[in-house]
This record gives C-alpha cells, structure tokens and sequence, in this order.
C-alpha cells in the first residue's frame, strides 16, 4: 500500500500549519538540528504573537524574538552558545524592544518533564529539580506538593502540548517516518507531546531505508503533518554525518547584533532578502559551505534485523 | 573567562583560567560520573581524564554519555565530534534521571553572581547599576538541586561575589542550616566548590562558604576586598597548587588558540 505523501514546500508548511499565535516547539535536539530554515520562513511570512517552547535554542529563538514574531517564550535558556547573550532576547525582556516578551523561566529537565507528561498524556511529571529555586516561585507551571506515596516534597511540572513541533532530522520518508541519530536532546518527547509535527529532511528516502532500521525511526509518520526536503536547513548548526557547526556565524551574529539598527540589517540580508535557503546558501558563499562539510565519514556498523 | 595578559603568562608560567581548569579538574575522581557543562569545566574534564581520572565517565544535557575524550575542541556540547565515538547517544531524560537518581558525582556550573551560602544568579544580572536580563538556567538548575557535589566557575569581584543573589536560578545552602533538606531537596547534594580568578571557596556544615585557598601571588587580604559579603577564612587556607606541565600540556592541546582560557 503506498502511504500517502506529505512532501510539501517550506512556505507551504509553515503557512498552513503553524500560523500566529501558535504554540511552536523548536531546538529540541539542543544545539545540533535547529530548524533555522523554519523560523526564517516564519519570520519572513510576518507570523506574530507566536509562544516559543524549547530547552535552548541557541541563536534561532534570538532571531525570531528580534523580529517581532514571539510574545512568550518558555525555555531554559535564551542566549548565543558559543558566544554568549542574545541582544534581541535582552533587548526584548529588558526594554520591550520590539515589543514585551513574556518570558516563562524553565530548566532544561523541567521543559523535557512537560513534554514527557505532554507524550505520556498526563497532567504533570514530579521531580526534585527546582525545589528552592526561584524558577518555581516564579513559573506557574511549577507547583509544589507533597507525595501521595512518601513522605516528600515534589514539583509537579505541567503538561505541554505545543500545537506544532518543527524537526529538523537526517532523512525521512515522504510520509514522515523519520531517522534521527546524534542530538537526541527531547525531540522524541516533543514529537510524542505535540499536536501536529513538521518533518525537515536533509533527505527524502525510499520507505524501505527507513524500515530497514526501525529503532532510528524517533518520529512514526503517522504523527506528521508536513514533510519539507531542506538540505542544509539547519544551518549554522550541525547535522550528524551532514554537516559541521559554523562556529564563525554565532560569533559574527554576536558582533553584528549587538545594536538594534545593525540587527535589523543582518535580518534584511540573511532572514528577509533571500526568497529561500538556497538564495541564503549563495549568500553564504560556496567555499564556506564546503568547508562545513563532513570531512572523515564514520559510518555504524549494520544491524541485521533478520530472522 | 579571565583576561590572559601575555606578561602574567610569562611570569607565572600559566594563565588564572589555566589554574582554574587544573583545580577544577582535581576536583573529579577517577571513576566519578561528571555533568560537564562547557568552556572551562569542558576543558576541566579532559584534563582530568587525561591525567588522574582516566575513567571518569561524562554526561551531557543533550543525552551524550562519553567515556573517551572528544577528538577535537568543542565549542557547544552537541558539536558533531562530541558524539563520535560517545558510549551512549540517548535523550535529555536518559541523563537526568542518572542526575536525579543521585548518580552523579559532580557538576559543573558558571554563574553570572554567586552568594555567601553558593546560591547562583543566572537569569538577571546587575553591571553598573543596571538589571540585565541573563540567558537563563540551562540545566544549572537541575545540577544544582540534584548533583552530589556542584562546583562553580566564575571571575572573583564583588559584584559577582555577593551576600545574596537577586535572584535564585539555582539554589546552594540557601540561607543556610538545614534550608536544602527543608526546601526538600536531596539529602545527598550541594555546592562543593566555587573555584574563582583568585582562590577556591569551599563551605561549611551550616552551608555557609569559607576561603579554603587562594592562588599563588595573590593576598587574602585581595580575596576580602574582593568578596561582596565578609568571607570567612578557612582555619587550614593553604595556596592553591597550579597546573603541573601535564595538565597545561594538555589544556594547551586541546585549546591551543586559547578560546575557552584567553
């Protein structure tokens, strides 16, 4: 029976399923896989009022604050990895710039435990984490009591469905059976948790390459919404066996954002000339894309999924 | 972290931060199960697997599990070469629970502002009298409620030295005497050690942090000026021992264009 194609463009996806005031998952393989693609779309496309769900998110969540598409975000940590702050983020939560950002303070446990309870489809997961800490005083979805089965003090962290999880992964199907390895972070919660999923593929494969190693398969098709072949979509981060981080790029988004008129230029030239990824990819210019190539090719070893 | 002048190098061999990552790797036995973190603790880690600690095993919030070095220097803990190789790619729960389990041994963790009882701040910060809005916890939070031993980073002035933070992203001994057990957190965890540009803190049985050493060419009387609160000095303060050969060998290897210890 062949399955059905989901296969469709990256401005299609995102204005079909992910329009304003959407609750988005993003980043969830942490600094490795990030859907930068996606969110230069949705910025492009003007979204707004949007709630960005993520442990980190590295610069991706900076961007889309900077460009006016984010009223909330809840998350553990907002910032530039290798290179320290975001100044949209700080621009954002300090002055209202370009406009206030409501911001629910997570840890990275807390965010993975309510898209665990979000996957498991309970109201909440207990833990110890942020027990004295002014994230639960100050995070409504962090609420103490007491065990029913010991004589403890717990967190119960609530729930998150976000309403769409945006994963960028190595290959897929057309239907959205998907392979990820590497960065796992909470991508197979937050597939699990979400309402609806988009699949971003280095790859389009046959259903057979994704069949033949069903324990790679974290996200089954039939979770998936929309399937966007987008070689090199994730960049400046890493993909597996793709490609390399583009250190440079975080430092030079650093450099080149740290004032509001000069972010706004580095949005026009990366985020809003380019029609799309492979406009962007000849901004970036072909010798710097090969250089973040996989150089040293290390493949695993076969599973025999005989019998 | 701290600024490498090429004079002090000369004189003293090493940089601060160079002595920092080798007394922040002593802090790590042979055999202990390590939250890593990045930049400095990144670099702590792998010099002591390198030199004492050989089979230290180390855990990553992306759900890397690593008993062998990563071939090349990484600059966030998802870079490809940090799962090359790894024992275990699993996902963020899988380490957490180990975390939570009270297997892990140490953590490590920076901070924007530490307090008398090593509550950390990293969500606002204050730099000339302004609030500045932070990245945010990370996994600090959860390292800091639920790893055995939590052992902190940062340069030593008295801004980021205070009697209390502004705000707790991650909680020490809190206010001291039994807050910990009362808040309900584990028995089995706290802070250990902040190891800063002039000594090492260590804390006492009522939670409160006390001078255990101060590096080499530097003065208690420095550390005080230094610290927002007054710091207790420990009744055995000894010198902090700077890197040996094989560590800044090692350091310098891995770092060698000085990204994490400039």
């Amino acid at each position: 029976m062949a399955l059905e194609s989901k296969l469709t463009t990256m401005r299609e996806a995102m204005a079909r399923h992910v329009p304003s005031g959407s609750m988005v998952l993003m980043g969830a393989q942490l600094e490795q896989m990030i859907p930068f693609a996606a969110g230069h779309e949705l910025i492009r496309q003007g979204r707004r009022d949007l709630t960005l769900v993520g442990p980190i998110s590295d610069i991706l969540f900076d961007q889309m604050i900077g460009a006016g598409c984010v009223s909330r975000v809840m998350a553990a940590w907002i910032g530039n990895v290798s290179a320290g702050v975001g100044y949209c983020f700080r621009r954002a939560a300090e002055r209202a710039i370009p406009h206030r950002l409501d911001v629910v303070d997570y840890s990275n446990f807390t965010v993975a435990l309510a898209l665990h309870a979000g996957a498991l489809g309970v109201p909440f997961m207990p833990t110890y984490s942020t027990l004295g800490s002014d994230l639960l005083k100050k995070n409504g979805n962090l609420r103490e009591f007491s065990s029913p089965v010991s004589e403890e003090r717990l967190v119960a962290v609530r729930a998150l469905r976000p309403d769409v999880a945006i994963l960028h992964v190595q290959r897929s199907d057309a239907h959205g059976n998907a392979h990820i390895w590497g960065s796992l972070g909470v991508a197979v919660d937050g597939a699990r948790a979400a309402r609806k999923v988009i699949i971003l593929a280095e790859e389009i494969v046959e259903p057979d390459v994704i069949a033949s190693d069903p324990n790679r398969t974290l996200v089954p098709g039939f979770l998936v919404a929309a399937v966007v072949h987008a070689p090199w979509g994730a960049h400046p981060s890493p993909v597996q066996g793709y490609y390399n981080r583009d250190h440079a790029f975080f430092s030079e988004y650093h450099e080149q954002t740290r004032e509001l008129a000069h972010f706004e230029e580095w949005l026009t030239r990366w985020v809003l000339r380019p029609a799309g990824r492979e406009e962007y990819l000849n901004l970036l210019g072909a010798a710097r894309v090969e250089g973040l190539g996989v150089k040293n090719h290390a493949f695993s070893a076969a599973a025999d999924f005989g019998y | 972290m701290a600024t490498r002048s090429d004079a002090e190098i000369a004189a003293r061999g090493y940089a601060f931060s160079e002595l920092m990552v080798a007394a922040a790797a002593r802090e790590i036995a042979d055999g202990e199960i390590v939250f890593v973190g990045m930049r400095l603790p990144m670099l702590a880690f792998l010099v002591a697997r390198r030199t004492h600690a050989p089979h230290a095993v180390g855990l990553f919030e992306n759900g890397v599990i690593r008993e062998t070095p990563s071939p090349e220097l990484l600059y966030t803990m998802a870079d490809p070469p940090n799962l090359r190789g790894a024992t275990q790619c699993g996902q963020m729960l899988d380490v957490m629970g180990l975390l939570q389990q009270g297997r892990v041994n140490a953590g490590f963790l920076g901070a924007a502002e530490v307090d008398r009882f090593g509550n950390l701040n990293t969500t606002w910060g204050r730099r000339n009298r302004e609030t500045q809005r932070l990245p945010g916890s990370g996994g600090a939070c959860d390292i800091a409620c639920l790893a055995r031993r939590t052992i902190v980073l940062l340069v030593h002035d008295r801004a980021r030295l205070c009697e209390r933070v502004s705000h707790v992203t991650s909680p020490g001994y809190g206010s001291g005497n039994g807050w910990r057990h009362a808040q309900g957190l584990p028995d089995f965890s706290g802070p250990s050690a902040v190891i800063t540009t002039l000594g090492v803190l260590r804390f006492g049985a009522d939670g409160e942090a006390y001078l255990a050493s101060v590096h080499p060419g530097v003065s208690v009387e420095e550390v005080l000026a230094n610290t927002g609160w007054t710091l207790r000095v420990g009744d055995e303060l000894v010198e902090t021992i700077p890197p040996d050969e094989q560590e800044l060998a090692v350091m310098r290897e891995l770092d060698p264009n000085h990204f994490w210890t400039r």
